[in-house]
């Protein structure tokens, strides 16, 4: 008898104890404004990122074409795992007509990044910083490998 | 795959036996952990846990890198964690250094680590609920948790792998919104507390689930190294912020939390308090950051002096350990990390042998794997 008195209570009290949790999913279920899901892609357009959101690493150019980035490498010797690579020319300095060396290509390997920021706190004259965009899938691996200043680009002046 | 051991192992096995796969590939182990289970009828007779699917040698690869780098590495070991890994390799460079780092550094790092704590145990409780067969928690879990990743988001740049520790502070000052976002979740997630527990602590089939599975002793506890919660759940007292307070955990007021029924419920409301006193942590950080630096001064290229550092942090899943060997150059000679997910994994098999097949996934639940760190 006493089992039985205890086995119809454990009954009532699962019931109970699921009644106490379908409840909060039927709360839910009638009250759509609070769920916080979000609807990417469709909300591409609202969609808003913390400023300081790592998405890839870009060179801003300005109007003319020109960079800030000076060679320096400091990047290059900060970035952990290799993503960074900068190969050089030779240019003639208008004013003073010595030759100088100044960056060719800076070659970023997307597809090695970790997105730590470091070549960013190196970088001695803010030439690079990280951009919001961050759907980077591809179809092919080649397209991971960019070069960040722009063709025909040159540096900014009074940039040293 | 079967290597020749397996298949002695296979054919000492007794007629009634059963052979069990579980993983690499199972939702269950929250990762790829293979687990070969031997059964006899429904009980588990035998677990041997086989690892190496997603071993990246990153101890190797942090010899390979400089003082500043190698940091960064580790996120990937304990993502859930990612921000106490990090803090615990700056705080080995600092200790060879001997650096003295800001007090408004050591504020933020407390903070922030008490918020990966909460967004760890957030996502372990959604797990476990989806473990057991209970849905409504994941999303729940979820919920809570996104609002901290999106103050990370704001403050560090990113929401997972945060890299926000630097040799001598942090990276960057926290964003002018923190302390009003904190405050935000805060009383948010004092209102939902309540609800976890009504989805999951007082379900019954919860509790028949979990009440009395998994026993382990506190003996075998100290014997396998556990740590975290998985030791305090059997009433071993273990915490790093209070046996050997960092970063100024000996400054703020809180509990160490401690079960000692030994079994996957106590394992449970360990996680469910320690989420409580984190809360309490927070609150008498955020209104009190000291104003100044975040950030020591520190040489461009690190040098530490020859010798052997060691520092150790209480990560959401217990104590992690960095042993560093310095030869005097600017990359480490040897590093080592003692990870408490490893020892953790190790009582697997004193937890689960003698329960049942079905109890098994309770008892991986309840042990808050997480398989990076096992393997690194
Ligand atoms: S973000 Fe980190 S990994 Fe990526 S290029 Fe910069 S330094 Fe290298
Ligand atoms: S991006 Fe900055 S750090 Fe890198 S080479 Fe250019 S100037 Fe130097």
């Amino acid at each position: 008898m006493k089992f039985l008195i205890e086995y119809i209570g454990t009954i009532f009290k699962s019931l109970g104890s699921l009644w106490n949790g379908m409840r909060l999913t039927l709360y839910y279920f009638f009250h759509p404004k609070e769920i916080h899901t979000q609807q990417y892609p469709d909300n591409r357009d609202t969609l808003t990122l913390g400023e300081r959101f790592r998405g890839e690493v870009v060179m801003p150019h300005d109007e003319n074409n020109e960079h800030k980035c000076t060679g320096c490498t400091s990047c290059e010797l900060a970035c952990p795992n290799g993503t960074i690579k900068i190969l050089y020319k030779n240019v003639v300095d208008e004013t003073t007509g010595k030759k100088k060396k100044a960056i060719d290509e800076f070659v970023y390997h997307l597809g090695m990044c970790t997105f730590c920021n470091l070549c960013i706190i190196a970088c001695p004259t803010d030439a690079i910083k990280m951009s919001h965009d961050f759907e980077h899938s591809t179809f092919d691996r080649k397209s991971l490998t960019k070069i960040l200043n722009k063709p025909g680009s040159k540096l900014m002046k009074g940039v040293e | 795959m079967i290597d020749k051991e397996e298949i002695e192992d296979l054919t000492q096995a007794h007629e009634e036996d059963f052979i069990l796969n579980v993983g690499p590939q199972h939702p269950s182990t929250h990762g790829v952990l293979r687990l070969k289970i031997k059964l006899q009828g429904e009980t588990v007779t035998h677990i041997e846990p086989h690892l190496g699917y997603i071993h990246r040698s990153i101890e190797k690869m942090c010899e390979a890198s400089s003082y500043r780098n190698f940091i960064y590495l580790t996120s990937r070991m304990d993502y859930l964690s990612a921000h106490m890994n990090n803090q615990a390799c700056a705080m080995v460079v600092e200790k060879g250094l001997q650096l003295e780092i800001p007090k408004r550094a050591k504020v933020i790092r407390i903070l922030m680590s008490e918020l990966t704590r909460l967004a760890s145990h957030q996502l372990w409780w959604a797990c476990t609920g989806l473990d057991l067969g209970a849905t409504t928690p994941f999303f729940v879990g979820f919920r809570d948790r996104e609002v901290i990743l999106d103050i990370f988001d704001e403050t560090c740049g990113s929401r997972l792998t945060m890299d926000y520790n630097v040799p001598g502070g942090i990276m960057f000052d926290i964003h002018p919104n923190f302390q009003k976002n904190v405050h935000a979740f805060l009383k948010g997630f004092k209102k939902n507390l309540p609800e976890y527990h009504q989805l999951l602590t007082g379900n019954v089939i919860f509790q028949n689930r979990t009440k009395g599975v998994g026993y382990l002793s506190p003996e075998d506890t100290i014997s396998f190294g556990c740590s975290g919660p998985t030791a305090r759940g059997s009433g071993v007292s273990c915490d790093i912020r209070k046996w050997q307070p960092y970063d100024g955990y000996e400054d703020v007021q809180f509990n160490e939390v401690l079960e000692t029924a030994g079994d996957c419920y106590a394992r449970y409301l360990v996680r469910m308090r320690e989420m409580e006193e984190s809360v309490k942590i927070i609150e008498q950080l955020i209104d009190n950051i000291p104003e100044g630096d975040f950030q020591a001064k520190t040489k461009a290229v690190l040098k530490l002096p020859k010798g052997e550092f060691y520092s150790r942090v209480e990560t959401a899943r217990g104590e992690l350990g960095v042993y560093l060997v310095s030869d005097g150059t600017s990359k480490p000679y040897r590093m080592k990390f003692r990870s408490p997910n490893f020892s953790n994994l190790s009582a697997l098999r004193e937890i689960a042998v003698g329960g049942k097949i079905g109890d098994l996934v309770a008892n991986m639940a309840m042990l808050d794997l997480v398989i990076p760190d096992i393997d690194r």
